[in-house]
């Protein structure tokens, strides 16, 4: 493979190619610095990359290197350190603009995250443009950051949310959706993956059913983003929002991505600096994108480091990371529902990164304290997504989700752990 | 570190496989609803009470085995106890799941004693203590939902 060979990457004496995708794992492995820990005594299996991803060591060294080299505030001075860090938020910038090729750099909005990104969306084009009896759908596997901000919205606007229905292995039932799209729906609001359940949506469809009639799509990419390649002018969504720390990056930053000429329409979010042209009492008047939504000081080091995780993803390369993964998720999905008591919660044809299940007369959060006596950390309970746990009659589930520094061994590791768990519970 | 036997003792086990007291009680004159929103556990506690005696109690509801086991083995531990004797035996039970210790009252915990490994898991004390927090407003005749959070 010649992608691996561009890796930024510490020279690793262990070969080992799992499956036939020609993947250097283990050479992957030895940029992560958390991975190498023990956990009680046993090696780290980190299985809870849907909750947050590990960091490899470009992207803490452009953090430290900011901090200790070039720290400075941004938009501000004309000194050299000034410059060079709005330099390097810029090329940030220009970074997430490439990696999901966004037609222009205005229109990648620096926020806290996912949560913030949608927040913004609701707090700006939500209420200029929604108003009471009309109708925001959303569907029936979203995370709570996708349905709170929405129902707050609904509830100061009087309009009403309503919910597309999926079915029982976990996936969109797209004709109940195009249903529900109607000329009371002002803006659609759907996760590109389930977190819970892994699903990939089927968004093409989805923003092409929602356009033909005039009905903007916002499109939850937190979970999509680290796994498969995104091209948000392809997909032609209004709004993509992505978290930097569940793709490699650090924690505190994310990306709203929208289109220009929705952005230069919506009303600010935040008042503050670098967000106004010039003010007065009388009137202020606003800067242009993307500073339009950015109020105060951002979180340049987290931009930075954004930046760096990007730059790594495209060096061992998105395509091939979504080829691991793929060949991952089905060894894990066939060894972990071959268990006996094993019920694999989501089994939609096209998933992503994460496997939910349920084992039979235990617990998940007696799964989660078991397996992680072994080292293995997974997350249990309902993952931000109530609705989902409702909708499949259980009140949790335990989630191992995927990175494509994950191993097939750690799988194994997984399914013994699992085994020892119906020991203990036998 | 921690064993996992500690904490999964057989009494505990047993419990949450096979709970007592695990119904509605038609005739309760106390009842609460105790809610970790964490990991989704959720419990009702149901009392008949007479002047300060707890007469009957029982619970229902959804949760890990942990917490399940406490509901149960609590609803006998505290059934015929006066009100002030089953606050004192939580107080108890609640330093014996956090700290391991019960200052020499380990007789009487009695079969509650095999708590004690929970202390060795800090996350999980919320789990053996969820109902005993909604006894506790059961018995101070709280309307709302007790949260561990």
């Amino acid at each position: 493979m010649t992608t691996a060979a561009k890796l930024p990457s510490t020279e690793s004496s262990v070969r080992s190619r799992s499956f036939d995708t020609g993947f250097d794992v283990e050479r992957i492995r030895g940029d992560f610095p958390i991975l190498a820990r023990d956990i009680r005594g046993k090696k780290l299996v980190y299985l809870d990359n849907a909750a947050t991803s590990q960091k490899p060591r470009v992207v803490l060294d452009a953090v430290s290197r900011y901090y200790e080299q070039e720290n400075a505030n941004i938009h501000r001075g004309v000194h050299f350190l000034s410059e060079l860090a709005t330099s390097e938020h810029d090329r940030a910038r220009q970074s997430v603009k490439s990696f999901i090729n966004a037609a222009d750099a205005r229109e990648i909005i620096f926020v806290r995250g996912t949560t913030e990104a949608i927040n913004l969306v609701a707090q700006t084009y939500g209420r200029a443009n929604v108003g009471a009896g009309d109708e925001v759908l959303v569907t029936a596997m979203e995370h709570h950051s996708n349905i709170v901000p929405w129902q707050l919205l609904c509830e100061e606007k009087g309009a009403k949310l309503r919910v597309a229905p999926i079915n029982d292995a976990g996936e969109l039932i797209l004709d109940d959706f195009a249903k529900l799209l109607t000329s009371r729906t002002k803006l659609v609001a759907v996760a590109h993956v389930s977190n819970a359940l892994g699903t990939v949506n089927p968004i093409s469809e989805i923003i092409q059913l929602a356009h033909q009639k005039n009905i903007p799509v916002l499109v939850d990419g937190a979970q999509a983003v680290p796994h498969m390649k995104v091209d948000v002018q392809a997909l032609d969504a209004d709004f993509y929002t992505l978290s930097s720390h569940k793709m490699f990056g650090p924690m505190g930053i994310g990306v709203l991505y929208g289109k220009a000429q929705l952005l230069e329409a919506m009303p600010p979010y935040q008042g503050g600096g670098d967000m106004i042209s010039s003010v007065t009492f009388e009137k202020t008047t606003y800067n242009k994108l993307p500073f339009k939504f950015e109020a105060g000081t951002p979180d340049v080091a987290g931009a930075i480091g954004f930046g760096a995780a990007i730059e790594y993803l495209n060096a061992i390369g998105v395509e091939n990371i979504s080829r691991y993964e793929h060949e991952l998720l089905t060894y894990g999905t066939e060894k972990l529902g071959s268990i006996e008591g094993v019920r694999l919660i989501g089994t939609a044809k096209e998933r992503a990164g994460v496997i939910s299940f349920v084992i039979e007369g235990v617990h998940p959060h007696d799964v989660g304290t078991i397996l992680d006596q072994e080292g293995i950390a997974i997350r249990t309970g309902h993952h931000c997504a109530q609705p989902i746990m409702d909708r499949f009659g259980i009140p949790a589930t335990a989630r191992a989700s995927f990175a494509f520094y994950n191993t097939k061994e750690e799988v194994d590791a997984l399914a013994n752990g699992i085994q020892k768990v119906r020991e203990v519970f036998a | 570190m921690p064993d996992l036997r500690d904490l999964y003792q057989e009494v505990i086990l047993e419990h949450s496989k096979a709970p007592r007291n695990f119904h509605a009680l038609a005739q309760a004159n106390q009842k609460a609803e105790g809610f970790n929103p964490l990991c989704g556990d959720h419990f009702t506690v149901y009392m008949t009470t007479a002047g300060d005696s707890i007469q009957d109690i029982a619970f229902q509801g959804s949760g890990c085995a942990i917490s399940k086991a406490s509901a149960s083995m609590m609803t006998q531990a505290v059934k015929g106890k006066s009100k002030a004797e089953a606050k004192e035996l939580f107080d108890t039970f609640h330093k014996l799941v956090t700290t391991g210790e019960s200052n020499g009252d380990r007789e009487d915990l009695g079969k509650l004693a095999v708590f004690s490994g929970v202390s060795e898991f800090p996350v999980r004390v919320k789990c053996a203590t969820l109902a005993w927090h909604t006894l506790q407003a059961a018995l101070e005749g709280k309307q709302e939902k007790v949260s561990t959070e």
